[in-house]
């Protein structure tokens, strides 16, 4: 068993040292009847290095992945080039078989990974603090409603039509828990935000209004008029962003007023993966520290004076505070963070608006020529590096009928609000760097067979 | 003969000694590294893009001005994060027995297959008929935790341990409410977990103590006498926080059960019985389980986790959205959309997507390269090497529950007999020095000063024989009162770091000084 070092002399050297017969005696405390006496009854022995490669590889070859297509997906996952140092660094043993860093004279390494996380993210998300990381974007975005109804003593959140339905869904389920109560509606197809209604809902009784930036559809608005109408009735403005590589082009939502910004950091140094693991941001004014969930790296000195690092303010969590503890979270998501911090490094400030720039000028490329498409809308005025269109027909089946020509064409919104009828008709088309020439050509000529 | 004339000669031990700093602040192989914001520059990159022609942004109107994010090139990159990885300890350089961590070693074909682009190159929100591999690695995954723990469902999504606990909990919520019979308080042992009691106020209940027995378990009078038509749950760590397994399990679910509750039971311990024991044996109700302790995903520093949640056949109809199915050839997610229809009793959706993906890949293949067997063997290595240490060091080191027999898969020790002013931190921060990582430190709160030791079944005999070794010295010297221990860590990057400056003025975001030198810039980022 090659992941077992133990030979049976040693075994049984051990086993005389502890003063036990046998491995059976060290399991006394476990009553007979619920004891196995041989292996579970259908599972296989162990294999061999390279029969489960063999297994494993036939698994993966029934999948069809994103680099082998011609792909245009995104509503909160993006597929992005990510640099091949990024990789390699992450899989330095010191960084990928370390544990939360619980003992910092041996962690230094890890905690300023994350301090500095900490300043990009702050930075990227035009806030003063940043914590080091949660498990994604949608839990995220329900820990910043929590955190809402900590700082305002209030429990109704005003939730956008162009918040990603998923992360929705992922708050309506803890707010049956915890009794806090949600304003929901479904997006309509129209290059207008629901802004207005927004600022229409607010009153006295709102913890926070809950934005995302750019929305589900890819519209982009600009969210002082929130924050402003937010800030008078005395509740907050919550900014959510799954596409942290836009922040490259346009404003942070913390520079509009944002009180808290959270997102998903995905875009940024971590593979697609099939939803997971991502990278949660979290983002917020230093006033409100105490209230923020999750990890906290910050700088100190040694005995000797020399700067270092810690875990900070854990009287918030739950291993100091068990249940009086801001939020349950424990583990995050340390080595996504540093993937995301790495990736964001070799970018820095030139590289990031060079990729978001690279990202609006080929969107805009596309939607032109999709909008040329004869039956086909683009509903957007203002997007970044995705879009929605109205097809003549019903998107879904659509989506289905160009994977029969090789083509990952874009999400449809009767997968993601299979309820809405008035939706049935929206195909979100994303555009990132990684779309070649013939990608695009492939795009167009399937949407076009599959309209008519 | 003839003399190189360079003036070399092969190098020899010299007589002179010299203590001299050095210039750098470095010291040979232990090298100094900056902040990223004191080296990089906003004009700096390492990345090439292809040039584009700008055209007429759609942005709204909302471009924005700068971002003060600076940027390294890619040998600048790769020396920054590489000499930053040298100042952490890891499972690939030694021992690390942190308990209730599970650090064993993380498999190097697990981070293989999770990077084959099959699995880590594909969308979740691909149509389902592209991504039949993914979920069939999905269901396979959740077959072996099916069987493995003896339960009837599991729920994939939860992103890690206290998230599988969330999902527990609201399970169990959500079946209550079901029959008409809100409860109110959930039982959390003394010993628990910190996330335990916090996920269970996280979901509206009064979290109360059981007490602990004097040897380390339940109290099953006091639990009995407590069980009542208020309390919903009973949250059990098996085997418990003190490293012993709870041999009354089964007379515990059956207590709750008959008084109308359930049982939770915190999988952190799975390691040390999986493939000996089947919670489902045992009464449990829900368990989460830790990928990353006993299928060997790796830890990356503070996760990411992943935490599938295993149900009794009273919870599963109410576990969350989404999750895999299969039905004729292939296999389907079920999701808002079909739930209605085929999932009607679903607590909701916890993650935007399907769970950990790449955490999955790792688990299985770890399941599938050490098969039953060696899964089985995996617990009982586990359990021998905690009771060699155990035994071991039994005589230098207070085992305030060695007398009531064997330990599980971690030993538990106490400070008692310390001499007085050296306390557990001395002896962890010794251990530092002598090249390991410290065991987990003052917990469980019910044992003082623990020390709470998790060698895992990846330990040979002669590296765990040299802990022992160091672990005994350091034992010895704080039984002795030997006040050199408060100085350590004296050869690590860094000595004692001081937590309560660090809480007092907490500086969370790197500040650039100004440049008159008048203080830090103010700490908003952007433009």
């Amino acid at each position: 068993m090659r992941y077992l070092p133990l030979s049976d002399a040693d075994r049984a050297a051990m086993l005389d040292t502890i003063g036990a017969g046998s491995v059976d005696e060290l399991f006394r405390d476990v009553p007979e009847a619920a004891r196995l006496t041989g292996p579970i009854h259908g599972l296989p022995s162990h294999a061999s290095e390279m029969a489960v490669e063999r297994d494993m590889k036939g698994l993966a070859a029934k999948n069809v992945a994103a680099g082998d297509a011609p792909f245009f997906l995104g509503c909160g996952a993006y597929r992005h080039h990510i640099p091949a140092s990024v990789d390699h660094l992450i899989q330095r043993g010191e960084f990928l078989t370390a544990y939360t860093p619980y003992q910092p004279e041996i962690a230094q390494g890890t905690l300023q990974v994350l301090f500095e996380f900490q300043t990009q993210v702050a930075r990227l998300l035009g806030c003063e603090v940043a914590n080091a990381s949660m498990y994604d974007g949608s839990t995220a975005c329900w820990e910043a409603i929590g955190m809402a109804r900590r700082v305002t003593r209030r429990k109704k959140a005003i939730l956008s039509s162009g918040l990603h339905p998923h992360y929705v869904s992922v708050c309506r389920t803890m707010a049956k828990f915890t009794g806090d109560m949600l304003a929901t509606a479904a997006p309509e197809l129209s290059a207008e935000t629901d802004a207005e209604r927004l600022v229409a809902a607010i009153d006295g009784e709102t913890s926070c209004v809950v934005v995302q930036y750019p929305d589900i559809l890819g519209r982009i608005a600009d969210l002082a008029p929130i924050a402003e109408a937010a800030h008078a009735a005395g509740a907050l403005l919550v900014a959510v962003v799954t596409e942290p590589v836009a922040l490259g082009l346009i404003k942070a939502p913390g520079e509009m007023g944002a009180d808290i910004v959270v997102g998903e950091g995905q875009s940024i140094g971590v593979g697609l993966q099939f939803g997971g693991p991502y990278v949660g941001l979290f983002a917020t004014r230093e006033k409100f520290v105490r209230q923020m969930p999750g990890r906290l790296a910050g700088e100190t000195v040694d005995a000797a004076g020399k700067r270092g690092f810690v875990l900070t303010l854990s009287t918030r969590e739950q291993h100091i505070r068990r249940e009086k503890a801001t939020s349950n979270i424990c583990t995050n998501s340390g080595l996504c963070a540093l993937a995301f911090s790495i990736h964001m490094t070799l970018l820095g400030e030139k590289g990031l608006t060079g990729l978001a720039k690279l990202n609006h000028a080929r969107a805009c490329e596309v939607a032109d020529r999709l909008a040329a498409i004869p039956g086909i809308r683009v509903i957007n005025d203002a997007f970044f590096n995705e879009f929605t269109l109205e097809l003549p027909v019903e998107a879904r089946p659509a989506v289905h009928a160009m994977v029969k020509k090789g083509v990952l064409g874009g999400v449809s919104l009767g997968r993601l609000y299979p309820d809405e009828d008035g939706l049935a008709k929206g195909l979100v088309v994303a555009v990132t760097e990684t779309a070649s020439d013939e990608d695009i050509g492939a795009l167009e000529s399937a949407l076009k067979e599959v309209c008519q | 003969m003839s003399v190189n004339p360079s003036g070399w000669r092969p190098s020899a031990p010299s007589a002179f000694e010299s203590t001299a700093e050095t210039v750098t602040g470095n010291r040979a192989l232990m090298l100094e590294e900056p902040l990223l914001f004191e080296i990089g520059g906003r004009d700096q990159t390492g990345v090439d893009f292809d040039s584009v022609a700008e055209g007429k942004p759609r942005l709204g109107g909302l471009e924005r001005g700068g971002l003060d994010l600076p940027g390294l090139s890619e040998p600048e990159t790769v020396r920054h994060y590489t000499r930053l990885s040298r100042q952490n300890y890891a499972i690939d350089l030694g021992l690390f027995p942190l308990g209730s961590c599970t650090m064993k070693h993380n498999p190097r074909l697990n981070e293989k297959m999770a990077r084959l682009p099959g699995f880590a190159d594909i969308h979740p929100l691909q149509p389902q008929e592209t991504v039949q591999g993914a979920l069939e690695c999905i269901d396979r995954l959740a077959f072996w935790l099916i069987e493995l723990t003896g339960m009837q469902a599991v729920a994939m999504s939860p992103k890690a341990g206290a998230h599988g606990e969330l999902c527990g909990l609201l399970c169990i919520r959500a079946a209550l409410e079901a029959r008409g019979d809100a409860r109110e308080v959930v039982l959390v042992p003394e010993s628990a977990h910190g996330t335990n009691p916090a996920t269970a106020a996280f979901c509206g209940y009064r979290v109360e103590d059981i007490p602990a027995t004097k040897d380390g378990r339940v109290d099953l009078g006091a639990l009995k006498a407590r069980l009542g038509p208020d309390v919903a749950a009973v949250m059990i760590t098996n085997p418990n926080t003190c490293g012993l397994f709870e041999p009354e399990m089964k007379a515990i679910s059956d207590a709750v059960h008959a008084a109308g509750g359930l049982v939770y039971c915190d999988g952190a311990n799975f390691n040390a019985i999986v493939g000996k024991v089947r919670p489902g044996d045992l009464g449990i109700d829900a368990m989460h389980i830790n990928l990353h302790k006993t299928f060997s995903t790796p830890h990356g520093g503070g996760g990411p986790g992943s935490g599938p949640v295993v149900l009794s056949a009273a919870l599963a109809p109410f576990a969350p959205l989404p999750f895999v199915t299969k039905s004729g050839e292939g296999y389907r997610l079920i999701e808002e959309e079909n739930a209605g229809e085929e999932h009607p009793r679903t607590f909701g959706r916890m993650t935007a997507f399907h769970g950990q993906m790449g955490m999955f890949t790792r688990a299985l293949t770890y399941i599938l390269s050490h098969g039953a067997d060696g899964l089985r063997q995996v617990a009982e290595d586990s359990v021998l090497n905690a009771n060699y240490v155990l035994r071991s060091l039994e005589d230098v080191l207070d085992a305030p529950f060695a007398h009531s027999g064997p330990c599980m898969h971690e030993a538990i020790f106490s400070d008692k007999g310390f001499a007085g002013g050296l306390s557990t931190i001395d002896v962890a921060k010794a251990l530092i020095d002598e090249g390991f990582h410290p065991m987990t430190m003052y917990f469980p709160l019910v044992v003082h000063g623990a020390m709470l030791v998790e060698p895992t079944e990846t330990e040979s005999k002669a590296g765990l024989d040299q802990f022992i070794a160091a672990l005994r010295s350091i034992a010895q010297r704080a039984r002795a009162g030997d006040e050199s221990l408060k100085a350590a860590p004296v050869h690590a990057p860094r000595r004692r770091l001081d937590e309560t400056l660090a809480a007092r003025k907490p500086v969370l975001a790197y500040r650039t000084p100004a440049p008159d030198g008048a203080g830090a810039a103010p700490l908003v980022g952007g433009g």
